[in-house]
C-alpha cells in the first residue's frame, strides 16, 4: 500500500508542472491579441498607450521570460492580475469559489442520494416501471445539454408556474448574509436568518437539480447493476436461507459491497460537475468560478483563464488521486497489482 | 491497471451498465434502441446533406413578423429577427454534424499516431507520450477547450481545433493499451520471429485488431462532440450569429426568454443526436463484443 501511495504521490509535482506549462503554452502561443482587452479597441493604434500597457503587463518580454516569471509568481501563490477586473486572480477566484462549491456540493449530494435510492428500487423491482423510468431518466440526463435543461426549467417553474425563484443566488434586492464561509445557506443559518436561508435554498434548487441530474443517472444505473450482481451471490443466498429479513439482506449485506464501484464515480463526477457548472452558472447567473471562466474566455482575459484552468486542473488531479487511493484502501486487489 | 477513471468513461455508455447476469441476454433486448439510434442518425445525416434542395425557407433571411408563435406556416415560430426557427434547426445539422465528424476523425488520427507509437515502441517513448496524454486529460475538457478556443479567437473553426486538442488523448490512451495487449499475441510474435519489419507488423497485424474499441468509443463520442460544440457556441466561443448553429440559437432563445419556441427546437435536436449516437454506439459495442 505504501509503495502504491508513494508512486501516485511522487508523480504529482511532474503533473502539476505539466499543467502549468500547458496552460501557459495555450494562452501565449496563439494569435489572439490580449491588448484589445487591456487598452480597448480604440487605443490599439496609439503607440504610447500600447507600449505602456505592454510594459505594465510584462508583455514586452520574450515568451521564456514570461514563463519563468509566471512560474516564479505561482510558487509565491500569485496568479497574476486579471485584465478585466483589475484585481488579483487569486482574490477573484477565492471570492467566487464558495458559490461554485455550494452549488456543486448540493448537486453532488442530490445526485448521490437520489441515485443510490433510485438504484436500489430499480434493482429490487427489476424490469418494473420504476426501473424503466430510471433508465430513461438517466439516458436523457446524460444526453441533455445542461444549459438547455436549465432554460427549460426556468421557463416552466419560474416564469410560468412561479413556484421557484429566477436566476441568481438570492433576489437582486435581498441583503446577502454576513460572509463567514461564503455559502449563503450556511452563513444565513449562522446569522440566524431563516428567511434568507430558505430563499437561498430555493434559489439552489433548480441549478443543483440540473447539475446533479447526470450524476443521478450514472449512480442509479451503476448501483442497480452492482446490487443485482451482489443479490445473486452465494452469501446473499445464505443470508436469505438463514431467514434474515429482505430489508436487512439488502441494506446490511448486499448494499455495502454494491456501493464499492460507486466510489469511482466521485472522480469523474467532478469533471462532470465542472463542465456542468460552467454552463449552468451561465444560465442561472450564478456568480461562481464557472461564470468567471466564461467571462474570462469571452474577453481574452489571459491571467484569469490561466487561473481558472489551473484551479480546474489541480482540483481534477487531486480528486482523481483521492478516488484511486480510497479505492486502493478498500479493494486490496488494486494496491497489490 | 489502476482504477483511474478518466474521461473515456464520461461517455454516456456508463449509463447503460448492466449487471453480469443481464449481459448475455442483452443482444436481444438491445435491438429496438439500436434501430431508433440508426433512424435518428441517418435521418439527421440525410437532412444535413439535402436540406439546401428542399429547405422550406431561407435560414438567414426574415420570412415573417418577429417572434411569431409556432403555427402551420412556421412550425417552430420565428425568432427575434423574423427568421423561421424550424428552417434554422434543419440547417443547424450542416454545422454540428460536419464539425463533430472532423473532430472525431482528426482526434482518432492524432490519437492513433501517438497511441500506436507509445504502445508499440514502449520504453521511454511510451513514458513521454503517455505523460503528455495524462497532462492533457488532467483538465476538465470544457475548460481546456474554452481556453484554447478563446486564445485562438472565437469562431467555429477554432472551436474545432480546441476540441481536437482536448479529444485526441482519449484515443491515444485507448489505442496504446490495446496495442500493448495485441502485440503479445502469438500471431504477432510469429510475424516478428520470421523477420517482418516493425512497421509491417504494426500496420498489418496489430492495428486492425486494436481498432474495435476505438470505433465504439468514436461512435459514442460523436454525440458528445455535438454537445460540446453547442456548449462552446452557447457561451459565445463557437459559431457566431447569424449562422444557424444549435448552441448559438439557444443563446438567442435565452435572451428572448419568454418566447420558448426559439430554444425548444435546437434543444430537442441536440438531445436527439446525442441519444441517437449513444444508442448506436451501444449496439455496436454489443455487436462487436467489446468488454473492458
Amino acid at each position: 500500500m505504501r509503495r502504491y501511495v508513494l508512486r501516485r504521490v511522487a508523480i504529482m509535482p511532474l503533473l502539476l508542472l505539466g499543467i502549468v506549462t500547458m496552460v501557459f503554452a495555450v494562452t501565449r502561443l496563439t494569435p489572439a491579441n490580449p491588448l484589445v482587452t487591456i487598452v480597448g479597441e480604440r487605443n490599439l493604434g496609439n503607440r504610447v498607450v500600447v507600449d505602456a500597457a505592454k510594459r505594465r503587463w510584462g508583455l514586452d518580454r520574450s515568451v521564456p521570460v514570461q514563463y519563468e516569471r509566471y512560474v516564479a509568481n505561482l510558487t509565491r501563490g500569485d496568479l497574476g492580475t486579471s485584465f478585466r477586473t483589475r484585481q488579483s486572480v487569486g482574490r477573484d477566484l477565492s471570492d467566487r469559489l464558495p458559490a461554485t462549491l455550494e452549488l456543486t456540493l448540493a448537486a453532488l449530494v442530490f445526485g448521490l442520494v437520489s441515485g443510490v435510492g433510485l438504484g436500489i428500487v430499480a434493482a429490487r423491482r427489476r424490469d418494473g416501471w420504476i426501473d424503466h423510468l430510471s433508465r430513461l431518466f438517466a439516458l436523457v440526463g446524460s444526453s441533455m445539454p445542461a444549459f438547455w435543461a436549465g432554460l427549460l426549467l426556468l421557463y416552466v417553474f419560474y416564469s410560468r408556474l412561479g413556484w421557484l425563484p429566477g436566476p441568481g443566488r438570492l433576489d437582486p434586492r435581498a441583503v446577502t448574509p454576513l460572509r463567514r464561509t461564503g455559502f449563503y445557506t450556511v452563513d444565513s443559518l449562522l446569522a440566524g436568518d431563516w428567511n434568507t436561508f430558505w430563499a437561498s435554498v430555493r434559489h439552489l434548487a433548480m441549478p443543483a437539480f440540473v447539475l446533479g441530474w447526470g450524476i443521478t443517472g450514472i449512480v442509479s444505473r451503476l448501483t442497480r447493476a452492482s446490487l443485482l450482481d451482489e443479490l445473486g451471490a452465494d452469501y446473499v443466498r445464505t443470508a436469505r436461507a438463514m431467514g434474515i429479513s429482505e430489508r436487512r439482506v439488502v441494506a446490511g449485506h448486499a448494499l455495502p459491497n454494491a456501493l464499492l464501484p460507486t466510489i469511482t464515480i466521485a472522480g469523474f463526477s467532478f469533471a462532470f460537475l465542472i463542465t456542468g457548472a460552467v454552463l449552468v452558472e451561465t444560465v442561472f447567473s450564478w456568480n461562481g468560478v464557472g461564470s468567471y471562466a466564461v467571462d474570462a474566455a469571452r474577453s481574452l482575459d489571459y491571467p484569469a483563464i490561466m487561473g481558472v484552468s489551473l484551479l480546474g486542473g489541480i482540483a481534477f488531479l487531486l480528486t482523481n488521486l483521492l478516488t484511486d487511493l480510497t479505492y486502493a484502501l478498500i479493494d486490496p486487489r488494486i494496491r497489490l497489482s | 491497471m489502476t482504477a483511474t477513471v478518466d474521461s473515456t468513461v464520461l461517455t454516456p455508455s456508463v449509463v447503460n451498465v448492466e449487471s453480469r447476469s443481464e449481459q448475455g441476454s442483452r443482444s436481444r433486448r438491445a435491438r429496438l434502441p439500436a434501430y431508433i439510434g440508426l433512424v435518428i442518425v441517418v435521418g439527421w445525416t440525410v437532412v444535413a446533406a439535402t436540406v439546401p434542395l428542399w429547405s422550406p425557407n431561407d435560414p438567414l433571411a426574415p420570412v415573417g413578423a418577429r417572434l411569431l408563435e409556432p403555427s402551420r406556416a412556421h412550425l417552430l415560430g420565428t425568432d427575434a429577427l423574423g427568421r423561421d426557427v424550424f428552417t434554422r434547426v434543419l440547417w443547424g445539422t450542416r454545422t454540428s454534424l460536419p464539425v463533430a465528424f472532423v473532430v472525431i476523425v482528426a482526434s482518432v488520427a492524432l490519437g492513433s499516431l501517438v497511441g500506436a507509437a507509445a504502445g508499440f515502441f514502449g520504453g521511454w517513448v511510451d513514458a513521454v507520450l503517455m505523460r503528455v496524454v495524462d497532462i492533457t486529460m488532467a483538465f476538465p475538457p470544457i475548460l481546456l477547450a474554452m481556453a484554447i478556443t478563446a486564445s485562438l479567437g472565437p469562431g467555429i473553426r477554432n472551436a474545432l481545433i480546441g476540441m481536437v486538442l482536448v479529444w485526441w488523448p482519449i484515443y491515444a490512451r485507448l489505442l496504446a493499451a490495446q496495442v500493448q495487449s495485441v502485440r503479445r499475441r502469438d500471431h504477432v510474435e510469429s510475424a516478428v520471429a520470421i523477420g517482418a519489419s516493425r512497421w509491417l507488423v504494426l500496420r498489418r497485424y496489430v492495428l486492425p485488431l486494436s481498432y474495435t474499441p476505438v470505433l465504439v468509443n468514436a461512435t459514442m463520442d460523436f454525440g458528445q462532440v455535438v454537445l460540446l460544440t453547442a456548449s462552446l457556441s452557447f457561451i459565445g466561443l463557437g459559431a457566431r450569429p447569424p449562422s444557424p448553429e444549435w448552441g448559438a440559437m439557444i443563446t438567442e432563445g435565452a435572451t428572448n426568454f419568454y418566447n420558448w419556441w426559439i430554444a425548444a427546437g435546437p434543444g430537442v435536436a441536440i438531445l436527439s443526436v446525442v441519444l441517437g449516437f449513444n444508442f448506436l454506439g451501444d449496439a455496436l459495442r454489443d455487436r462487436l463484443d467489446v468488454r473492458d
